[in-house]
């Protein structure tokens, strides 16, 4: 009895960590070469009360046109892994941060051409200290300059190396 | 309020609502005035700047809008009151419904609206009401981002030539009247700051107007003297300007009610 409830539930956390390994694949839509998982976008991966698969999702910017994409494919990829229902919620606080972006999304965006954002770090002093000119992600360079804060996305400005003179995309520190 | 763990401030939800809908309105009339830039602005970056920024701002109405619809309990969704509600429904401020004029207008527009919505949800992110604090800790990023957009061009062209500081100059001292609505609090501010859901107005002026001050030093500008008129946009009183804002912004619902894409 005991053993068949305890089985039950390793199937639970199984199927949990199964979905996460899925969402872990859903690129996203503006940045393929990143997954949600990378962009610190999924907040959580739980069973509700009624027994559905609930993920809580916490948009980039309040106006992002993707994050309705992002709702779709969340839904899309982890129905087509045989979760039948899945409810996707917004989790807005703590607001999403830059620093949110994995370590391994980060070596992601740089070898895509887009400068990441700085590490974390903890303290506003230590941030200070690293709020410098991005490093250009073609050459390395630390020579850059600020083009616009603004850029083809909400959550990037755009840059221009001094060294090799190409444009390229930041992703902004929020 | 259905939420668990949501504190219950003591307002009325009238009241409540009608407080949301300022906040949201403002934000939506003028992202929509932003919007009207794209394809027009002076270089590609402020065309980029000016509809990134209005893309934030609705991000926050639809936010605000949808709470507020939740509230109000009637069952109108975010697009039942950002398309169909009329003109003196709407509560925003009067500066947001401004039009654009040159990119100075936009730009002192633009500086004096977000120096006030900073300081306005830093404040709003302590809220007695936790939804709001939560829509209000997201849309401070957000904002800190438009002001350095913002006040960085109205530098520029403050401390530029003879002619930019000359016609900024001007448009300050013509949209300046209207900021006295923001800190001119009637029953509903009264009532909202004293269940600790909304900032005390005199506060919030004190610290606004210190941030202003020190940009317009930097820009080597004239703060205008107050006016004694003041406007009613948060009451529904509006200028002559939102009608065709809102004729531009409704259109498609109106003529094609209820499509979607």
């Amino acid at each position: 009895m005991n053993a068949r409830a305890d089985r039950a539930l390793a199937a639970r956390e199984a199927d949990l960590a199964r979905a996460r390994a899925v969402l872990a694949g859903v690129p996203d839509p503006e940045i393929p070469v990143l997954s949600l998982v990378d962009l610190g976008v999924i907040r959580s991966v739980e069973w509700g009360e009624d027994g559905r698969l609930r993920v809580g999702l916490s948009p980039t910017y309040s106006g992002c046109p993707a994050t309705g994409v992002i709702r779709a494919d969340v839904v899309a990829a982890l129905v087509s892994a045989g979760f039948p229902t899945v409810q996707v919620h917004d989790v807005l606080a703590p607001p999403w941060t830059s620093d949110w972006i994995s370590d391994d999304g980060r070596r992601k965006l740089e070898a895509y051409g887009i400068a990441p954002p700085p590490a974390p770090v903890a303290s506003v002093r230590a941030l200070a200290a690293t709020d410098g000119p991005p490093r250009c992600p073609r050459c390395r360079s630390a020579n850059t300059e600020l083009l616009s804060e603004f850029g083809s996305t909400p959550c990037k400005a755009l840059h221009r190396c001094r060294t090799c003179l190409e444009p390229f995309d930041r992703f902004k520190c929020i | 309020m259905s939420t668990a763990g949501t504190r219950s401030p003591a307002a009325d939800v009238a009241t409540r609502v009608r407080y949301l809908l300022r906040i949201a309105d403002t934000s939506l009339v003028l992202g929509q005035r932003l919007g009207e830039w794209i394809g027009h602005a002076p270089a590609i970056e402020e065309d980029l700047g000016l509809a990134n920024t209005a893309l934030d701002l609705i991000g926050q109405a639809r936010l605000l809008l949808a709470y507020a619809g939740e509230l109000e309990g009637r069952g109108r969704s975010e697009d039942a009151l950002a398309f169909l509600r009329e003109e003196p429904d709407y509560l925003n401020a009067t500066l947001a419904e401004q039009p654009n004029g040159d990119f100075g207008d936009t730009i002192v527009r633009q500086f004096l609206l977000d120096a006030y919505q900073l300081e306005l949800f830093e404040r709003l992110a302590t809220s007695t009401d936790a939804r709001l604090a939560e829509i209000a800790a997201k849309a401070v990023k957000e904002t800190r981002y438009h002001l350095r957009f913002s006040a960085g061009w109205l530098v520029r062209l403050g401390d530029g030539t003879a002619e930019s500081q000359g016609r900024v100059q001007a448009s300050l001292e013509r949209l300046w009247p209207y900021t006295r609505e923001l800190f001119d609090p009637d029953d509903t501010d009264r009532e909202i700051a004293a269940a600790g859901i909304g900032p005390d107005a005199a506060a919030l002026q004190a610290a606004w107007s210190a941030r202003v001050d020190r940009v317009l030093s930097e820009a080597t500008l004239r703060r205008p003297a107050d006016s004694p008129y003041r406007w009613y946009g948060k009451q529904g009183r509006h200028s002559e300007h939102l009608g065709y804002l809102l004729s531009d912004l409704q259109y498609l619902q109106r003529t094609h009610p209820g499509a979607s894409w």
